[in-house]
């Protein structure tokens, strides 16, 4: 479960406000995030992985305050309970597909990087149709394949929670239905919340709710 | 730490010739100065040593420097002669022995050396085949004079011309090669060393040809009579030297005015060196003397002061280079901001991705030291194309 409660958030030097009375996203469910741009989309993405902390209000998750937890503290509940779906990737170029999908086990000491962990991205990568392009650099994929190996990444940790942030804005329109699938396949499988921004009104139908921040704010 | 090398090194490995091209900037501003101390220190060594080994140097008056190289390194630089007769003066004073030099011509590229056997023993030099030379014609060459050229016992070499295309010039001579000497590790191994008359062969001082008594043909013979023989320009002069044409072989003039480079002067002791300079400086002897010691020191203290002008060129352009690549690091960070960004997002903290920005710098200095070893070790391999090119 994840909630939030009036908040109010904005950058430095910015008249970018982000407000927000109540909103909640429940375990088990899939999330779409709609609206136009520069309405604090992915912002609230950064909200919830506590990578940005609210000026006011309460952000919580799985009954935990985000927003009180020190730095180090965040970041290991979100390497632990998050998955992040970026849309170009973010996978690095010098690292190959098997480097970039134990990337968060080789950034945290955290997460133990064992030797059975390889299996464990085998199987994933298997499930993503990737496993033959393991030792590969992500300059060599195609746009479906590399957004499979960005979630082969996010899936790895088996994390409760899937922030993606328009996870198919670079894909065609048969491997925009593969990525989502595959989300929706793993929320279902480990009653997880996926929460997904995205500017994609075709893919609507897949999810159980959407929150339009065009509404929010016009509402407000 | 260990995730955070492997990273460290991936990058750098991904990005091979930017990797490579930072390893080898660094590491050469950092050898620089170090390579060059090196090679002057041991240059100095090496010099010193053949100086030192060297007691005195007589020779016609002029560049005191000219005539330490040309007679320690076979330099060849022009200098005024000095008699042979001026050899028999110096074994005449008692005070030690004179050994003859004279080298003005060169074989493939390797100074033609003449000398006595004296030079041998004096340097202690030895054979690694073959024997010394016992006559005129004959050469012993130095171990790269061998290995450069692949000749050995046996095979023969030709003096170079001067000039191809003077017919009224010096004639080659074809010599023999009687033995290859072990390697010195010293200009002796760049060496062809032929006999004092040899060299006045080459020179044109001394020749062989057939026996004008014995020829009848008018077109050679040009006057005859109870005195002397004329003969042409047709007549065969020898070149090559060999047991069956030796006898031909004859020099014209005093040969006692014969001219010779230098002489080395081994005094007795330390007394007859003192005595032995002192002639010299009240003018009972002409020419002058040389200490080789003393005018290769005045000729390093130069270098040396080139050395610290060199130095100070390098810290300023070592400066120059680490400004420019904190400059390339500080814009190659802000070039990475969308990978960093990815590692914030995914769970790493500032202290780890400077971690691993740090460790990239140190193994670019690792790499950076490791080529500085290559480079430093390799620097003894060039000190003596270093005293050729730089210092004499």
């Amino acid at each position: 479960m994840i909630s939030l409660s009036n908040i109010s958030f904005h950058y430095p030097q910015s008249n970018f406000r982000l407000q927000l009375d109540e909103l909640s996203f429940h375990s088990g469910t899939k999330t779409a995030v709609v609206g136009p741009s520069g309405f604090g989309k992915t912002t609230l993405l950064h909200l919830i992985s506590g990578i940005y902390i609210p000026q006011n209000g309460e952000v919580e998750v799985h009954g935990k305050k985000v927003h009180l937890m020190s730095d180090a503290e965040r970041r290991t509940f979100r390497l632990t309970n998050m998955g992040f779906v970026f849309q170009d990737f973010k996978l690095l170029e010098y690292l190959n597909v098997m480097d970039n999908i134990l990337l968060p086990y080789r950034i945290n000491k955290v997460l133990k990087l064992e030797k059975a962990l390889k299996n464990h991205v085998f199987e994933i990568a298997s499930m993503l149709s990737i496993e033959d392009k393991l030792a590969r650099n992500p300059g060599n994929l195609s746009q479906g394949e590399r957004q499979r190996v960005a979630i082969c990444r996010a899936l790895l940790t088996n994390p409760s929670i899937i922030l993606a942030d328009e996870p198919t804005g670079n894909l065609d329109p048969e491997n925009k239905q593969n990525i989502m699938r595959i989300l929706f396949d793993y929320v279902s499988k480990k009653d997880a919340t996926l929460v997904a921004v995205t500017h994609d009104h075709e893919l609507l139908d897949g999810f159980d709710h959407v929150v339009d921040f065009k509404e929010i704010y016009t509402s407000a | 730490m260990r995730q955070s090398l492997y990273l460290a090194f991936t990058y750098l490995k991904f990005h091979k010739v930017r990797s490579l091209v930072l390893i080898f900037s660094i590491g050469l501003i950092l050898y620089l100065p170090a390579g060059l101390k090196k090679l002057i220190s041991e240059s100095e060594a090496l010099m010193l040593h053949r100086a030192e080994t060297t007691p005195l140097i007589i020779g016609a008056k002029g560049s005191s420097t000219d005539l330490a190289i040309n007679t320690l390194y076979f330099h060849q630089e022009s200098t005024d002669p000095i008699p042979k007769k001026m050899l028999g003066d110096v074994n005449a004073t008692g005070l030690g022995y004179g050994i003859p030099l004279v080298s003005m011509f060169k074989a493939r590229n390797f100074p033609i050396v003449g000398t006595d056997s004296e030079y041998f023993h004096f340097r202690q030099l030895s054979l690694a085949a073959g024997r010394w030379m016992g006559y005129i014609g004959e050469c012993v060459i130095g171990s790269e004079v061998a290995s450069d050229l692949k000749i050995s016992v046996g095979d023969s070499l030709v003096s170079s011309p001067e000039n191809y295309f003077d017919l009224a010039g010096i004639y080659p001579l074809k010599m023999n090669v009687v033995g290859v000497m072990a390697s010195s590790d010293s200009p002796d191994d760049k060496a062809v060393f032929v006999d004092v008359k040899t060299n006045w062969v080459i020179m044109g001082l001394g020749h062989g040809h057939e026996d004008v008594a014995q020829i009848i043909d008018p077109t050679i013979i040009t006057k005859r009579d109870t005195n002397e023989v004329q003969a042409g320009a047709k007549l065969r002069m020898q070149n090559a030297i060999s047991v069956d044409n030796l006898d031909s072989f004859h020099f014209h003039g005093n040969m006692e005015d014969y001219p010779l480079n230098a002489l080395i002067f081994v005094p007795k002791d330390q007394k007859s060196e003192t005595i032995f300079r002192g002639r010299f400086a009240s003018g009972d002897l002409p020419n002058q003397v040389i200490v080789p010691k003393e005018v290769i020191d005045g000729l390093l203290q130069r270098i040396f002061k080139i050395k610290q002008l060199l130095n100070a060129v390098f810290l300023l352009v070592g400066v120059a280079t680490f400004s420019i690549l904190s400059l390339i690091f500080a814009l190659s960070i802000r070039l990475r901001k969308d990978e960093i960004y990815t590692m914030f997002t995914i769970g790493s903290g500032r202290w780890k991705v400077a971690e691993i920005i740090l460790l990239e710098m140190v193994l670019l200095f690792v790499g950076s030291m490791v080529f500085v070893g290559l480079l430093y070790g390799m620097t003894g391999i060039f000190v003596e194309k270093f005293i050729n090119t730089f210092i004499i």
